[in-house]
């Protein structure tokens, strides 16, 4: 530790909502050149926390000083003007432009009363070549990869001249390799002088690059440590209040019949683009099959396919020896097809109807919630408390809206709903997205219990962890194609990574 | 219930003090002109409340207005704006027009009813086209139903001419006295006020929308389609089916409020220049009624009046009729502006709620 003040420091920062206190008197110190991790599950503050130090609210109560001096941050370009810098977690980019164009949007350099583009470019490739970035000024947004766009959200606060970079979850988006080069850029970053705040709840990434941990908890820091004299068990039981485990308790599958033969689906977007192309698999009771693959290489459309929400142009699809292609939702559901959509809030409820409307959204229709045409609202209240009460749904009432409950209640009554439903094959996709850790807990025990039920399980994933622990099997997608088939004790996450981006080494074709 | 008491407790005294700032805007403009808001107020409630005639009339005056309410309200629940209710109304006016006219020989107890029936039936279908243009072909529902509006006039005033006009002069021939809905013992009692069936049918239909909505089993697909027809769809609902029937049953309401204008109040159908206005309003009045059908009868009732009540305070206070509009557009401007009214009201609640701790 330097005896120097700390970059940023904050004392004491209260920050309270109507009814909540989001942050609770935190206090918090960035040393020059640390990268400080900020640990806590959704809801713990987090977000709060950096959006009062990014100048978007105002604390009630506590300082912020940099470099010893107190400061007041009460707009973002305050702090922009300050030296802080943020990469959000969804880039805030215009696609069709240039990095150079998106870089200098806001504070566009002038030459008379013309851009001064040249002197711009210059200026980004020195800042891409001090530290390491590798980005090309006049490419076009939409023609780079994910994680070349997150590097110039990083440029882009670079180039504002920022001191402390603020990262906002930074590698939910990345492959396994992009994550590895974030990485690397990190630490070119602090030996440059930058000091970093990684708000994260991936243990993994804390534990490889930050020198120090502050963990929140509901509002408040539990503790500050020096990563390197702690443990992600520990850090975890900070994080949560109690002792989790990140193995999923398991024993072996033993798979049955076929459920679901899906074979040589192919299927055009808009644009004429194939985006399945002749995608074959098998899947069978008692087994969780774990769909690996970097977003956007046609997981949501073999979903939808699955589901009956996108036709199909050629191939089958057989759901326990009937073919169910391009059937509507409602008959391949009655086949007995339950999906945890990837997207709760735009597919798996309706964010404006009460909890209780919620729990029957997909058997409203039938006995007993539908009694001659009129709803039977008592056969629903008594569903819907009964799963609430099944699932440990935390709801303040069965009459409230949706909307108004956690990521993680609205995704337990998602899977309350859908296991109900006692189908052959769940479909789940992304099921642990934005959820804390002992949520995912609950949400994987329930995957593998499904799946020693003797259900089949289809699990679509972009956290390699979870495809690995979870799955029985792995398949891997790659631009509409399956391009190869692990087990996950005979594979590592650097035979998978390459996979995902295309290469079939390791991984036995699947024709 | 729950929908029932937030409509009746938080939103509505947001819409009685918006109602309350619109008076008094119309009474600083009054004041502007010189003309005098209290006497003015006064008038208007004179010609509405004065005598039984006039509060007949202003009876009569609330159905239409009640009912392409609740065509506009219903198509919001189900997530689309139906700007046709002016279409749907035209519409339904020359069906039960056509019935009233052209169908003779049966008994009142069937002809009326039967006028009724296919003017709410035509109304909801020429609704239901731009329902079904936009669950086949995506076509935005506003568009199509300001376009249907002015087909709807061009048609009406083709069906009258070519096949119902009295000749020689500008509208149709009377309906058969078996079409007709009024209520003659009703209106000997307010003094020849013209007070038909479609008061009743108004009041039934708000109920059967609050019934059909909240409580049956297709209520609750159209409010699914209506909040995220993403998760609706998803679920296994029929979106584009419960566009067009969405869009049908806000019809049914616009065209059944055309009808009971025919059949109850003019029994002849005129060659028309221009839109009526009244499906127009009934946005308005399903904005004051917060899209609630109960909300809306009380909506209804308010325009109704002040429509009626202008023409007393032209007589009793010399202000022009039209003045009452600007009062209508700026109750309108305060219920669409939520945001000054609570900010107004900010001090009061915080008040009490201080006292309260206390």
């Amino acid at each position: 530790m330097s005896a120097a003040s700390p970059v940023l420091e904050l004392k004491g920062i209260t920050k309270r909502f109507p009814g909540i206190v989001a942050n609770d008197s935190i206090s918090l110190k960035l040393n020059k050149g640390e990268i400080h991790a900020l640990l806590g599950e959704n809801g713990a503050g987090k977000s709060t926390l950096m959006n009062v130090v990014f100048g978007l609210y105002q604390p009630e109560e506590g300082t912020i000083e940099m470099n010893g001096q107190p400061v007041l941050i009460d707009n973002p370009n305050k702090a922009i003007d300050l030296g802080i810098g943020m990469v959000h977690q969804h880039f805030k980019l215009v696609e069709p432009f240039t990095v150079t164009e998106n870089i200098i949007l806001g504070m566009e350099p002038k030459k008379g009363i013309n851009l001064d583009y040249k002197s711009a470019t210059a200026k980004i490739k020195a800042l891409s070549e001090q530290y390491g970035l590798k980005v090309n000024p006049n490419a076009k947004i939409h023609d780079i990869s994910v994680g070349m766009q997150q590097r110039v959200e990083i440029l882009k606060t670079l180039y504002r001249g920022a001191d402390v970079l603020i990262f906002d979850e930074p590698t939910a988006v990345l492959t396994p390799q992009e994550i590895t080069e974030l990485m690397e850029i990190m630490r070119r970053l602090v030996a440059e002088g930058k000091s970093i705040i990684l708000i994260t709840h991936k243990l993994k990434e804390i534990m490889q690059i930050s020198d120090t941990v502050t963990i929140i908890r509901r509002g408040k820091v539990i503790d500050s440590v020096i990563t390197k004299e702690s443990s992600p068990q520990e850090l975890a039981e900070k994080m949560v209040g109690r002792a989790v485990s990140f193995k999923v308790d398991k024993i072996p599958a033993t798979p049955g019949s076929t459920v679901l033969k899906v074979d040589k689906i192919s299927s055009k977007s808009k644009d004429g683009i194939a985006v399945l192309d002749e995608l074959s698999f098998t899947l069978r009771a008692g087994e969780i099959l774990g769909v690996a693959g970097v977003d956007g290489n046609g997981q949501s459309e073999l979903i939808e396919a699955l589901t009956g929400l996108r036709k199909i142009d050629s191939g089958s699809i057989e759901l326990l020896g009937e073919q169910v292609a391009n059937l509507s939702p409602r008959q391949i559901s009655e086949h007995g097809v339950s999906h945890i959509p990837e997207d709760r809030h735009k597919h798996g409820l309706v964010l404006d109807f009460s909890m209780k409307e919620n729990m029957v959204l997909e058997t409203y229709y039938k006995k007993p919630y539908n009694k001659r045409g009129f709803l039977n609202y008592d056969a629903i209240t008594k569903q819907a408390k009964r799963l609430i009460e099944l699932f440990d749904v935390r709801t303040p009432s069965l009459d409230t809206l949706a909307r108004s409950l956690s990521g993680g209640n609205q995704q337990k009554a998602i899977i309350a709903r859908e296991i109900d439903k006692n189908p052959d094959l769940l479909i789940a996709a992304q099921p642990t997205r934005g959820l804390d850790v002992g949520a995912i807990e609950f949400v994987q025990k329930q995957l593998v219990a499904q799946r020693d039920q003797n259900k089949a399980v289809l699990l679509i994933s972009f956290e390699l962890d979870e495809i690995m622990n979870v799955s029985d099997r792995i398949i891997v997608i790659y631009e509409g194609r399956i391009v190869g088939e692990v087990y996950p004790e005979k594979t590592n996450d650097q035979e998978l990574g390459l996979m995902m981006a295309g290469s079939t080494v390791g991984g036995k074709s699947h024709e | 219930m729950s929908k029932l008491s937030k409509i009746f407790t938080g939103n509505i005294v947001v819409s009685l003090v918006a109602i309350l700032f619109g008076l008094i805007v119309g009474a600083i403009i009054m004041l502007i002109g010189g003309y005098d808001p209290i006497l003015a107020y006064q008038s208007l409630f004179e010609q509405v409340f004065g005598n039984k005639y006039d509060f007949g009339e202003t009876l009569r005056e609330i159905s239409p207005l009640v009912l392409t309410g609740l065509a506009v309200a219903f198509a919001f629940r189900a997530g689309l704006f139906n700007i046709g209710g002016e279409g749907q109304f035209i519409i339904g006016m020359t069906a039960a027009t056509f019935i009233g006219i052209k169908v003779t020989g049966l008994p009142a107890y069937i002809h009326a009813p039967l006028a009724l029936i296919v003017g709410a039936v035509c109304g909801g279908i020429w609704a239901g086209i731009a329902g079904y243009l936009k669950a086949a072909r995506g076509v935005n529902e506003v568009i199509t139903t300001i376009m249907l509006n002015w087909t709807a006039l061009y048609l009406g005033n083709y069906i009258v001419t070519n096949f119902l006009m009295k000749s020689g002069m500008d509208k149709s021939f009377d309906i058969q006295d078996s079409a007709s809905i009024s209520i003659q013992s009703l209106s000997s009692f307010f003094n020849d006020a013209r007070i038909h069936w479609g008061m009743f049918l108004s009041i039934l239909a708000a109920i059967f929308f609050y019934y059909f909505l909240w409580k049956s089993k297709q209520g609750f697909e159209l409010r699914a389609v209506g909040h995220n027809h993403n998760a609706a769809e998803y679920a296994g609902m029929n979106v584009g089916r419960n566009v067009v029937k969405a869009m049908f049953i806000s019809g049914a309401f616009a065209g059944l409020a055309g009808a009971i204008q025919i059949l109850g109040v003019f029994h002849y159908q005129t060659i028309m220049s221009g839109t009526p206005g009244t499906g127009f309003d009934g946005i308005a009045v399903a904005l004051i009624g917060m899209n609630h059908p109960f909300g809306i009868l009380l909506g209804g009732s308010l325009f109704g009046i002040l429509t009626y009540g202008s023409a007393g305070m032209s007589f009793g206070a010399d202000v022009p009729p039209e003045l009452i509009r600007i009062v209508i557009g700026s109750i309108i401007f305060f219920i669409a502006a939520q945001g000054i009214v609570r900010w107004v009201l900010k001090p009061f609640y915080s008040k009490r709620k201080k006292e309260k701790v206390l």
